[in-house]
């Protein structure tokens, strides 16, 4: 501030006035995930200018294919984030959802039973690691790791070896092409991912709810000063999030119809980053599902980039990701400092 | 009645439930052949050596208030590192060269512990996140440095790290021991420790009293990284190759668990280390337990699970007042203090 005055006096004095001085700046809130964006579109047409057959417009519609469970259990995430929580137990989620399913439809269970079940078991165990981080103020980090042993621990003791789904419901769901244009298709499993991006960030925007998710965030203490239900809001929030992970284990079955106790693992950190990527801030209050969607397919475009390179192998991925989520911290770092 | 209300005190009785019941189930508890000590007892202070080096080094990050997620990768690189660079001496057997190659390796994990530190302390990044970096990349690194394929080495000197014996105890845990009581020493008997909770405690505060918050924050990531980077060694000097894809996988929780049992708290501020070493005991003995009294092995997480859940309870204070309050005569005034 100091600074531009001093070397530019007169400008700074003419700038409000002067319109063809004004320059347009994105609110601050935004930058982060602007930057996303840009980074995602330079990667994007990048990728055009140097690989043979990027052009293709399912490249962009395999995305959302591929990434679908990430992008589910990340939108789950990004509701505790903001609260200035974590969810560590994702990941083990999605092994007991995919165990359970299989070894359920194997057992001959009626699918239009099991679906309700996992899902609801998911939530149940979201709202009871959310019962004991509110009433009990544990940790989130230790609430949610307790969460991880238990699910992965039942997912390992129901089976642990990869178990196929024969049932005729998932089989069909799996095989199901949704045409979109010019012959391009999608599967059902891309489109549920869309559709819970959007319902989240709904209800983020526009509800009651959503609007006490961001309150928490920023202070829970003022919150439940200004009388808005914390505890409510803060147990639901987990629930979501063991909703989505049950989700996305149940999207992962329908996709490769099979479940394996091991499959998941890792999946918190994958959101957990896909959501910093995204903008949302760790320390609660601040950020958007889009960001978080946008944070997934950064995720995704890096490793279909490997993917039609060819020639870099799987630690070049990790690296490259270390790299790019150290990049997007550091410039959010930047911006945040400024804005305030 | 003191002593119940001792947070270690249930951490301690369940270890030590849990070591007699060992006493009846193993084959053998206790015993010397050799000379040297054997059995269940010696098999969990061993293997327990690689967790409480993490364990000691996270319990210094945490006590700051920050958390080091990247302490698995870190073995793994230290691991590769040392691998790679025995499987290329003329001869593997040479101690010095073992010893040297030993010192750089732990070089690299303090270096690595550096860059930990340095994105929190002066770029200013939220250590959970700063960390996860060096998680995410750390392992590609690891995977990089061994081609991706497992390394081999023969070398007696390198192994003995974990297998050997000293004084009829295993060197692995005779390591752990010495890190234990050096950092025990320098935080306890010098103000040190006291600087390390004064940072945890507020960072801006400690900095206004004259303490060089920054410097110290950046030490511990380095410390933790070092500790790491040994840990990396004794659990690749085991199976005497460096398996860059599991090698301290999922470490960083275990750590971090056997750090909260011990009585530390996360928000950091204040820290135990016996309590740190009790916690990780704990949990190799649990794990060793759990396949001792014959539940499948695969069990052990749930049985992780219900510990650390029923431990964390009763050291949650809002928990006691809930469940054990109602027993007792409450004060006529109480003042709510909301943390």
């Amino acid at each position: 501030m100091k600074t531009t005055i001093d070397a530019t006096p007169e400008i700074a004095q003419n700038a409000p006035v002067n319109p063809r001085r004004r320059v347009y700046r994105p609110n601050a809130k935004y930058i982060p995930i602007l930057a996303t964006l840009v980074l995602l579109l330079a990667m994007y047409i990048g990728g055009l200018a140097n690989l043979a057959h990027f052009d293709d417009p399912r490249v962009v519609v395999n995305l959302f294919r591929d990434n679908a469970v990430l992008l589910v259990v990340a939108v789950g995430m990004t509701f505790v984030i903001l609260t200035g929580g974590i969810d560590l137990s994702v990941g083990a989620v999605i092994s007991l959802t995919t165990t359970l399913t299989a070894t359920l439809l194997q057992g001959g269970w009626p699918p239009l039973l099991v679906l309700p079940l996992v899902l609801v078991l998911g939530a149940l165990l979201g709202s009871g690691m959310g019962a004991v981080i509110q009433y009990f103020k544990v940790e989130p980090f230790i609430a949610t790791l307790a969460g991880l042993f238990l699910a992965r621990g039942l997912a390992l003791y129901i089976n642990q070896e990869s178990i196929p789904i024969r049932d005729k419901l998932w089989v069909t769901l799996s095989d199901l092409r949704i045409p979109l244009f010019d012959g391009v298709k999608t599967t059902l499993i891309a489109v549920v991912a869309l559709v819970v991006v959007l319902i989240a960030a709904a209800v983020l925007a526009w509800t009651r709810f959503g609007r006490n998710v961001y309150a928490i965030g920023g202070s829970a203490d003022s919150a439940l000063l200004m009388g808005l239900p914390v505890a409510r809001t803060r147990v639901l929030v987990y629930t979501i999030s063991g909703f989505c992970a049950a989700l996305g284990g149940v999207l992962f079955t329908i996709n490769s119809t099979s479940g394996h106790a091991l499959q998941g693992a890792g999946t918190e950190l994958d959101a957990i980053a896909a959501c910093v990527i995204g903008g949302v801030l760790l320390t609660g209050g601040s950020g958007y599902v889009f960001g978080t969607l946008l944070g997934v397919m950064v995720f995704g475009l890096i490793s279909t980039i490997i993917n039609f390179q060819g020639d870099l192998n799987a630690a070049w991925t990790r690296i490259v990701v270390g790299v790019l989520l150290f990049g997007f911290i550091v410039l959010q770092r930047l911006v945040t400092r400024r804005a305030r | 009645m003191t002593f119940l209300k001792n947070r270690l005190f249930w951490p301690i009785a369940i270890l030590v439930a849990m070591l007699i019941v060992n006493v009846f189930t193993s084959h053998e508890f206790l015993t010397i052949h050799d000379g040297h000590l054997f059995g269940t007892l010696i098999d969990i202070i061993r293997g327990s050596a690689p967790l409480m080096l993490v364990a000691l080094g996270m319990t210094l990050v945490i006590s700051t208030g920050g958390i080091d997620l990247s302490v698995g990768s870190v073995m793994a690189i230290s691991g590769a590192v040392a691998c790679l660079l025995i499987k290329d001496l003329s001869d593997q057997n040479a101690v010095g060269a073992v010893l040297l190659i030993v010192a750089v390796s732990i070089g690299v994990s303090a270096l690595l512990g550096l860059w930990n530190g340095t994105l929190v302390a002066v770029v200013g990044i939220q250590p959970i996140i700063a960390t996860l970096i060096l998680m995410v990349a750390g392992r590609g690194l690891a995977q990089l440095i061994t081609d991706g394929q497992i390394i081999n080495v023969q070398s007696n000197p390198y192994a003995s790290i974990a297998t050997g014996f000293f004084l009829t105890l295993p060197v692995a845990f005779l390591i752990a021991m010495a890190a234990v009581a050096l950092t025990a020493v320098l935080t306890r008997r010098t103000a040190l420790g006291l600087l390390l909770e004064s940072v945890g405690g507020s960072p801006a505060a400690s900095r206004l009293a004259g303490i060089r918050a920054r410097r110290i924050t950046m030490m511990v990531y380095v410390v933790s990284g070092a500790f790491a980077g040994l840990a990396g060694l004794i659990v690749s000097a085991d199976i005497k190759s460096a398996d860059s894809i599991h090698a301290g996988d999922l470490i960083e929780l275990d750590a971090i668990l056997a750090v909260v049992i011990g009585g530390t708290a996360l928000i950091g501020g204040r820290f135990s280390i016996i309590g740190t070493v009790i916690g990780a005991l704990l949990i190799q003995t649990l794990t060793v337990t759990v396949v001792g009294v014959g539940v499948p092995p695969k069990a052990t997480l749930l049985f992780k699970a219900v510990i650390v859940v029923a431990l964390c309870l009763s050291q949650s204070p809002v928990f006691r007042e809930k469940v054990f309050g109602r027993f007792k005569p409450r004060p006529a005034v109480r003042a709510e203090v909301t943390a």
